[in-house]
């Protein structure tokens, strides 16, 4: 996937090279052989052969028996589900992804720090950490699923220590409750936590690079500051969001560990296309499971081939 | 992830300081950061270590181990049944600790070893399919976690492409190792358990906990590696150091934060992977790692015991954060760029 810093973020190397390329390496540097050989061994046993054999197993099914696991109707909800919540969370990402990291750059303020550092939590956290928190979170005895009822219970203390009538029904404070363990709401909750950084870590080091001599003189020409950040800002950090905006995306799609907590798992309502694979595995279907993460991987793949054409793409609009 | 270092660069480059927005604005977009960062990280965070203790540090404890009773105590039946499931409890949990150590412990050297090899193959030779090579390293990432899992069953299954080889296997269990005494024969020690084939077994929690966290090491040199270039390797070899010696001498220590950057990286991960084990685990109590531990106890609305395991994985990502940030500030010292990525779990 796409690397956070560009090269404009390094430090300048010590011995800058005048000319051209940099040069080749020597060939007094031995070991080709032994480390290109165990590389290329180590990654074709663990990684290329394994994959080949889905490659393989697809193959082997019949056109008729792949199109008809395929377009299942259970299966095509699954996917439906798989790309709605994922384009939900990156465009949720997307949005404030954006304000943070352009807050965590140019907008100090008490505590900017520690929200940087934990930007990248969701990357350190076990997603199956993740799904378990957010799904207690939001059940009815949870800080968040019980609001309402913490809120009234709070207030009537209060009351009470004041000497007065409790102001609150118990269930007047009802409508805050918000009912997202076991509806896809919760889905989409748990694949914005973990597609957070990307955006955000994506965005940064170009803002960060940023020349506000632009801005400045966008300014001075008699620009508004929303039409700058539109018309200057904004065009410069965009091939980055884009590209953060993948990534969320990409790696929503495939999330499985998080998600198995806070949905609620019935077929063809709120069964994401990986709970899909396990189904169809744990029920020895293997013809299908294979179909299924078939189509998974290959879409995967193009999300990254994306990606990549994307970056090449800046690269050269860059120079 | 660039931490202070390349603030300050930036800084120096840049004559004036950008233009500050309206207080109002700033006081709206701070204020929104902050609300949306503490919803979705600082609560969830917390909400693991609240939950974990929300019955004392005893119930903590209990989740790890249940003290037997005493002999002479006097219990009634359904005292002594409630004890002894919560031992039995308590003893898997311990086990899917240990089995989680144990993964981590053969998944993160043989990785190391791999991100050496293949940095080393990479940054210092130029061949054809040199990028194609480093964009396969990469292919793990970019493989959701369920296919991790199943392409292994799909390989090494019963009905797998190598199943009836690999069913046909018999390897003894590591844990089961026990001193049998000299009466059997010279050797003492024995294995009291053995596993046949892959899947399904803790070797499969292996291989895929291989396939997830492959990347990391290679992806934290390679940029590094990199962008130092090999001169100082050339000039240890043309003063006739071995390649060894060059290698133990100038190229580790040269990349030796990054290193441990890439080893932290994997073994949070192989600590924490979930969909990729959980497919190749059959849903065994003795083959579950401590995320599939928390799966089970939540299951069996066990929830202060799913959490009291779950303190634990956030502690360990606590610490990785912070021994990441140490990293980046050393690393930045040292004038070297480190590159972080997070992968699927």
């Amino acid at each position: 996937m796409s690397g956070t810093i560009t090269a404009r973020d390094l430090p300048p190397a010590p011995a800058p090279r005048m000319f051209g390329r940099p040069p080749r390496p020597s060939r007094l540097i031995p070991g080709l052989p032994l480390t290109l050989g165990y590389t290329l061994f180590y990654l074709s046993a663990l990684v290329l052969i394994p994959l080949a054999g889905l490659v393989l197993k697809t193959a082997q099914l019949t056109w008729e028996e792949f199109w008809q696991t395929v377009t299942d109707p259970v299966v095509l909800a699954s996917f439906e589900l798989t790309f709605g919540a994922s384009a939900a969370a990156a465009a949720v990402n997307g949005v404030f992804g954006l304000i943070a990291a352009w807050v965590l750059v140019r907008e100090p303020f008490p505590g900017r720090r520690l929200f940087d550092a934990l930007i990248d939590f969701p990357f350190a956290l076990p997603t199956a950490v993740a799904g378990l928190t957010f799904s207690q979170l939001y059940l009815p005895d949870g800080w968040i699923g019980g609001l309402g009822r913490h809120l009234t219970q709070a207030i009537n203390r209060l009351c009470g220590l004041a000497g007065f009538e409790p102001a609150l029904s118990d269930d007047a404070l009802s409508w805050l409750t918000f009912p997202f363990t076991n509806t896809n709401a919760g889905i989409v909750i748990v694949l914005i936590f973990v597609g957070l950084p990307f955006v955000v870590r994506t965005v940064q080091p170009v803002l960060r690079d940023w020349d506000p001599e632009y801005e400045h003189a966008a300014l001075s020409l008699g620009a508004s500051r929303w039409m700058v950040m539109r018309r200057v800002v904004f065009p410069e950090l965009f091939p980055a969001w884009l590209s953060g905006l993948a990534l969320a995306f990409a790696r929503a799609i495939g999330e499985y560990g998080s998600v198995i907590f806070i949905a609620g798992n019935i077929p063809g309502k709120s069964q994401i296309a990986p709970v899909q694979i396990v189904t169809k595995l744990d029920d020895f279907r293997y013809a299908q499971a294979t179909a299924i993460g078939a189509v998974l991987l290959a879409l995967s793949l193009l999300i990254l081939l994306a990606i990549n054409g994307l970056e090449w793409w800046a690269r050269r609009h860059e120079r | 992830m660039a931490g202070a270092p390349s603030n300050l660069a930036a800084a120096a480059r840049q004559g004036s300081p950008p233009p500050p927005s309206h207080p109002a604005v700033r006081r709206i977009l701070v204020g929104v950061t902050a609300a949306f960062l503490t919803l979705f990280i600082l609560i969830p965070a917390v909400n693991v270590f609240a939950q974990a203790l929300a019955k004392g540090v005893h119930a903590y404890a209990a989740v790890f181990y249940v003290q037997a009773p005493a002999a002479q105590a006097k219990l009634s039946l359904s005292e002594r049944r409630h004890l002894a499931a919560a031992r039995s409890q308590a003893e898997k949990t311990r086990h899917a600790i240990r089995l989680t150590l144990a993964v981590a412990s053969i998944v993160v050297p043989l990785n190391v070893v791999f991100g050496l090899a293949a940095a080393w193959a990479v940054t210092k030779f130029r061949f054809k399919g040199r990028s194609l090579l480093i964009s396969l390293i990469d292919l793990p990432f970019s493989v959701s976690p369920v296919i991790a899992g199943l392409i292994f069953v799909l390989l090494l299954g019963r009905n797998g492409l190598l199943g009836s080889w690999a069913m046909g296997w018999t390897w003894p269990d590591p844990f089961s190792l026990h001193w049998r005494g000299f009466a059997g024969g010279w050797w003492p020690l024995t294995f009291t358990q053995s596993y046949t084939g892959v899947i399904f077994t803790p070797l499969a929690i292996v291989l895929a906990s291989i396939f997830v966290t492959f990347p990391f090491v290679a992806r934290a040199l390679i940029p590094l590696m990199e962008n130092q270039g090999s001169d100082e390797e050339v000039a240890a070899l043309s003063l006739g150091a071995s390649g060894w010696r060059t290698f133990w001498k100038v190229t580790l220590p040269n990349v030796k934060w990054a290193l441990l950057y890439g080893i932290i990286l994997c073994t949070a991960r192989a600590f924490g992977e979930f969909g990729a084990v959980s497919v190749v685990s059959g849903h065994i109590d003795s083959n579950d790692t401590m995320p599939l531990r928390i799966e089970k106890l939540w299951n069996e609305y066990n929830n202060q015991a799913a959490f009291t395991v779950a303190s634990l994985l956030t502690l360990l990502a606590a610490v990785t954060l912070i021994i990441q940030l140490i990293i980046e500030r050393k690393a930045g010292k040292a004038g070297a760029g480190i590159e972080g990525e997070g992968g699927q779990t």
